[in-house]
């Protein structure tokens, strides 16, 4: 017998889809002065936080905009089923100590970048199976903490390549309700790691592009959809040249989305903040998809939008290894 | 593409991420490391007639001025200055003497949260230890050579 909320390889349908009833932001320095800074909830002011390391603001970002969420859906911690929650740092530290502080039951996901996506994927599947009725979902990464983990010291004179990113700093943090008003996760289609043999830990977004498609895609497959049925696709953090990598790849497979598909890190900064190809790292996706793009929904500018949350599955061991990079992507379809 | 064997996947896709990578401007990049490392040069020449001319023989003047680079390197590191710099000169600030300095200085910097004797004690080499190793195993294979074949 099939699942009965499945539908193709990779694809569920919620028959009750949950509602996004709460979406918080906070922001570092240099998000904050991008062009999307007004659609932030809190912008730091120094990437220290007032801590003292990176490691350590970070995980005040991430329990502040958790706390915020839940404040927003005029909730407490006690209310909350689980908390569904990764960052980049090793073991998820953040994540783990933010929910140590709060107190709510709790399951780490590690998927990169694309853990905001895989958070709201589980949490919807959770949701919708009985299991919960309020799952808190968030992410957070710092620009310091994940540069001295995967590449040089901060402050190494390093002259970047120009396909290389930026790592955003910031955390975002959403409430899904089993009942309640706003915009609702309708489907989600977990991705597969597909590795197509890119190696340079300095662009990871040639490394993802081929899952994002993959995983886009494949949820076209699944539900016998068109791009045209679709307000927007939106990437999580492919940066300027991942995304013509990704529309490429799915022109190969038939599908032409370049004109209603936007990325997340090509977003995030001016052109004139020098970061090169963009944004990326956890909270790029869920700065852009909770600050800008939610609030774009809840105007009435979108209707419905897949949202693909992208991974780069390596760790600086690896890479040392001379292994080449994997990529993931998740993916959940928004409707308001 | 989704038919083809893996192998061809992954060469097809090398061709169009080279295709659209950006190029490195290589020629801005070289005017650059030859600007900045060349004007790290005149700043230790400066350095090297100053203390000449306060008394010191080549060779201690040559010292100071060595010590008097890392100096202001590791300043302008601890200020956030020298990865500026190095954004633009790029080699030219990482071959000089200047460079090895900024290498130690941000290392150390980077892993002062985790303590003085496993931050920054063991991590202080962490960029700088290979070009050490591999500086003395050169040195080493060379005083070799020049013992068996002068």
């Amino acid at each position: 017998m099939t699942a009965p909320k499945k539908v193709g390889q990779q694809t569920v349908w919620f028959q009750n889809p949950p509602v996004i009833v709460a979406a918080a932001t906070i922001a570092g320095q240099k998000e904050g002065q991008g062009p999307l800074s007004k659609s932030f909830d809190k912008v730091i002011g120094n990437d220290y936080y007032g801590e003292q390391t990176w490691e350590k603001a970070e995980r005040r970002m991430l329990l502040e905009v958790m706390q915020t969420a839940v404040q927003k859906a005029g909730l407490t911690p006690e209310k909350i089923d689980y908390m569904l929650s990764g960052d980049l740092l090793n073991q998820i530290i953040s994540a783990n100590f933010t929910a140590r502080d709060l107190g709510i039951p709790f399951l780490g996901l590690y998927g990169a970048c694309s853990t905001m996506l895989e958070s709201s994927a589980v949490g919807s599947m959770l949701i919708d199976g009985g299991f919960a009725e309020y799952v808190l979902v968030g992410t957070s990464s710092h620009y310091g903490s994940a540069e001295r983990q995967f590449r040089f010291p901060t402050e190494q004179g390093v002259q970047r390549p120009l396909h290389t990113q930026w790592t955003v700093t910031g955390a975002s943090a959403m409430v899904l309700a089993r009942a309640g008003s706003g915009p609702r996760i309708t489907s989600a289609t977990i991705g597969k790691v597909i590795d197509l043999g890119q190696g340079d830990p300095l662009d990871m977004s040639s490394a993802m592009a081929p899952a994002a498609a993959d995983t886009i895609a494949r949820h076209l497959w699944d539900t016998g959809r068109q791009p045209g049925d679709y307000d927007l696709f939106l990437t999580g953090d492919l940066g300027i040249y991942g995304r013509k990598l990704a529309v490429s790849l799915l022109g190969q497979k038939g599908f032409n989305i370049d004109d209603r598909y936007q990325d997340c890190g090509a977003m995030i900064y001016y052109p004139e903040q020098d970061t090169h190809a963009g944004g990326s790292g956890c909270a790029c996706v869920g700065l852009v998809a909770c600050g800008h793009f939610l609030k774009e929904m809840a105007a009435g500018h979108l209707k419905r939008m897949f949202v693909v949350g992208t991974g780069a599955l390596l760790s600086p061991c690896s890479t040392q290894q001379g292994e080449t990079i994997p990529g993931i992507g998740h993916g959940i379809l928004i409707e308001s | 593409m989704e038919t083809q064997p893996l192998e061809i996947q992954k060469k097809e896709y090398a061709k169009i991420v080279k295709e659209i990578r950006p190029k490195p401007p290589l020629l801005r990049n070289v005017a650059g490391a030859f600007v900045v490392g060349g004007l790290i040069a005149i700043i230790g020449q400066v350095f090297l007639n100053f203390y000449q001319g306060l008394g010191l023989s080549l060779q201690e003047a040559g010292a100071a001025g060595s010590a008097t680079l890392i100096f202001l390197a590791a300043l302008l590191t601890g200020l956030g200055i020298y990865d500026k710099i190095a954004e633009v000169g790029g080699a030219g600030t990482i071959v000089p003497i200047t460079g090895f300095a900024n290498s130690m200085v941000s290392s150390a910097m980077e892993y002062r949260g985790e303590g003085l004797v496993l931050g920054v004690g063991a991590r202080l080499f962490t960029v700088a230890g290979p070009v050490l190793v591999f500086g003395i195993v050169t040195g080493w294979a060379i005083g070799i050579f020049y013992y068996f074949f002068r």
